[in-house]
């Protein structure tokens, strides 16, 4: 299944709470190639994740519009498969049943106008996705048997039965240990490379972005804007030892460095953290009517 | 002082023989931790010996009138009087199927709207606070208005134990539906499933389990509102014999039926439950 061209056109977003007008997002646009994995990263707050929820139509933009090869989508649809940052795998339907639920969908059906065929081959395919992600042996298992990470395998694997044009995953390992995200890392890089699906990756994990990806927006804090576009160049197929690139180092840095401008330098923190824990402080009038009440 | 370093650091168990695998202390009175099974299930039992005995001992003393507190004794003897004589095989038959009708009809109405009122807002704001209002009229209030409109037979019967559960199971049905995680349904939409499914393939399965508990707990209100439709006007029923047997002060019938009625509470309570857990062993509940 060849990935689809996924493009941002001026879409913005702005909350209205109690009379107040609250920008989320300014108007961004940008252009994903088909094929392409492209990552957001920024600071909590910036609103990636409401763009992703934009595109994916779970979200209604103040502005612009989402397309997807070419024609603009509005309502959530499967030729957007999502991946989210919750477990959402249906508890009562085995790890076999999830990742074939796109399929007993007449709508589904109906959009692609699938013949018995097509069926059959969209089945063996969805069997060869579950061996690909090492779930063979789990087939039958129901979601609360499962670990996480294998809960987030199953959740790529449902995603990707639809064979959508574009998959989105809004920090899809961000409830895993370091161990298990760096296994799922390398996973979807195998999967990319068999299926050369277009991906659109929310993370605020520097390190997990430039390792996947091949280009990185980066974002600006709240009203979020895309700040910098880069591309990666790093050798592929990627390795975890090519985290120890000069050019992986360097564009680490890179990115570090936008997230972390604006940040309190002045030491009016230390100076705080000091005056609180020092015997000084603690002789402190005010410190001590507070803390012993 | 200073401490003898080597003799803490030196190893103890070395020379002793093989220490015996630690037993799991139970811990009795923690919050919520489990106690084992069968420690669980002789509590049980011990209660109700206990109450037995209670009786017992209550029921011979003399400050307790025998009219008003018969002896076990003469409570067992009323029992296997029922199985040569008496109604109690009618009675048991004709309240089943009382209440099993009632709360048939109750459910069967109850989940689809109780799931409308859950997924559609549209749906909640016609029919709750409607709702609401109607539970808050106190059932038998209505016993002689079900008189007025359904006569005597059997259905102002059936009505008052429709009436009796409907409105509270559509309450909990439609809170099932909302309890369920708004994430399934997002991951529904990105999947592809258009509005039915949604609810059809995604709320009503992921409800169930919360659905089929309500329904267990609202049997147990069916039987209540069938004694008080029994006592006022019927020919035969548990409730209507209950009357019947205190007008002419037969207190150990009226503790026969009394206790019947439990057993019969308690076993269709446990059978709901088996066929619960069996049915949705998906999901992963630690309620007893």
């Amino acid at each position: 299944m060849p990935g689809g061209r996924l493009q941002i056109r001026d879409v913005s977003k702005t909350f209205v709470a109690r009379n107040k007008v609250t920008q989320a997002l300014v108007p961004t646009s940008f252009d994903i190639e088909p094929g392409e994995f492209v990552s957001l990263v920024g600071p909590s707050g910036c609103g990636k994740s409401t763009l992703l929820y934009i595109v994916a139509g779970l979200e209604d933009c103040s502005g612009g519009e989402v397309l997807v090869n070419g024609v603009s989508v509005c309502d959530p649809g499967p030729d957007r498969g999502m991946v989210f940052q919750n477990y959402t795998l249906f508890p009562w339907l085995t790890v076999k049943e999830n990742t074939r639920f796109p399929l007993t969908l007449a709508a589904n059906a109906l959009a692609y106008e699938l013949s018995e065929a097509e069926v059959r081959t969209r089945l063996d395919r969805i069997a060869a996705l579950i061996e690909l992600m090492g779930l063979g042996d789990f087939e039958h298992a129901y979601p609360r048997e499962l670990s996480g990470g294998m809960k987030q395998r199953v959740a790529i694997a449902r995603a990707l039965a639809n064979e959508p044009a574009v998959l989105l995953m809004d920090e899809p390992f961000g409830a895993l240990d370091a161990q298990t995200r760096e296994e799922m890392q390398e996973l979807v890089l195998l999967v990319r490379q068999h299926l050369q699906t277009t991906i659109l990756f929310v993370t605020h994990d520097v390190d997990e972005a430039v390792f996947l990806s091949d280009r990185i927006l980066v974002m600006t804090p709240r009203p979020g804007r895309v700040r910098a576009d880069l591309r990666v160049n790093l050798a592929s197929p990627r390795t975890v030892e090519g985290k120890l690139e000069p050019e992986f180092i360097r564009l680490k840095r890179e990115i570090f460095g936008m997230l972390h401008e604006g940040r309190d330098t002045t030491g009016a923190r230390d100076t705080l953290l000091r005056r609180m824990f020092s015997n000084e402080g603690a002789k402190s009038p005010q410190m001590t009517t507070d803390d012993h009440r | 002082m200073a401490v003898d370093v080597e003799a803490v650091d030196r190893p103890r168990v070395a020379s002793q023989p093989a220490a015996p695998v630690p037993r799991r202390r139970t811990r009795w009175f923690a919050p919520r931790r489990n106690i084992p099974d069968r420690a669980y299930g002789g509590l049980a039992v011990a209660s109700f010996i206990a109450a037995f005995l209670f009786w017992e001992w209550v029921s011979h003393q003399n400050f307790a009138d025998p009219v008003f507190l018969p002896s076990p004794e003469k409570v067992w003897a009323a029992a296997l009087g029922f199985l040569s004589e008496g109604d109690l095989l009618t009675d048991v038959k004709v309240s089943f199927l009382r209440v099993s009708a009632g709360f048939l009809i109750s459910a069967l109405l109850a989940i689809p709207i109780g799931i409308l009122m859950g997924a559609f807002k549209v749906g909640e704001g016609l029919m709750q606070p409607l709702t609401e209002f109607v539970r808050y009229i106190p059932v038998p209030a209505l016993i002689p208005l079900m008189m007025v409109l359904f006569g005597i037979g059997e259905l102002p019967k059936m009505m008052l134990i429709f009436v009796g559960t409907f409105f509270q199971l559509v309450l909990m049905v439609a809170d099932e539906i909302r309890r369920v995680p708004y994430d399934l349904l997002q991951a529904g939409y990105t999947l592809g499933a258009k509005r039915r499914e949604l609810v059809l393939k995604i709320l009503w399965p992921a409800a169930m389990p919360g659905i089929f508990d309500a329904l267990r707990l609202c049997n147990g209100w069916a039987w209540t509102y069938l004694v008080v439709a029994e006592l006022v006007a019927a020919n035969e029923g548990l409730g209507y014999r209950i009357l019947k047997f205190s007008r002419y002060l037969q207190t150990p019938k009226i503790y026969v039926y009394l206790i019947l009625l439990g057993i019969i509470g308690l076993s269709l309570d446990v059978l709901f439950r088996r066929f619960n857990r069996a049915a949705f062993h998906w999901a992963a509940t630690d309620r007893r």
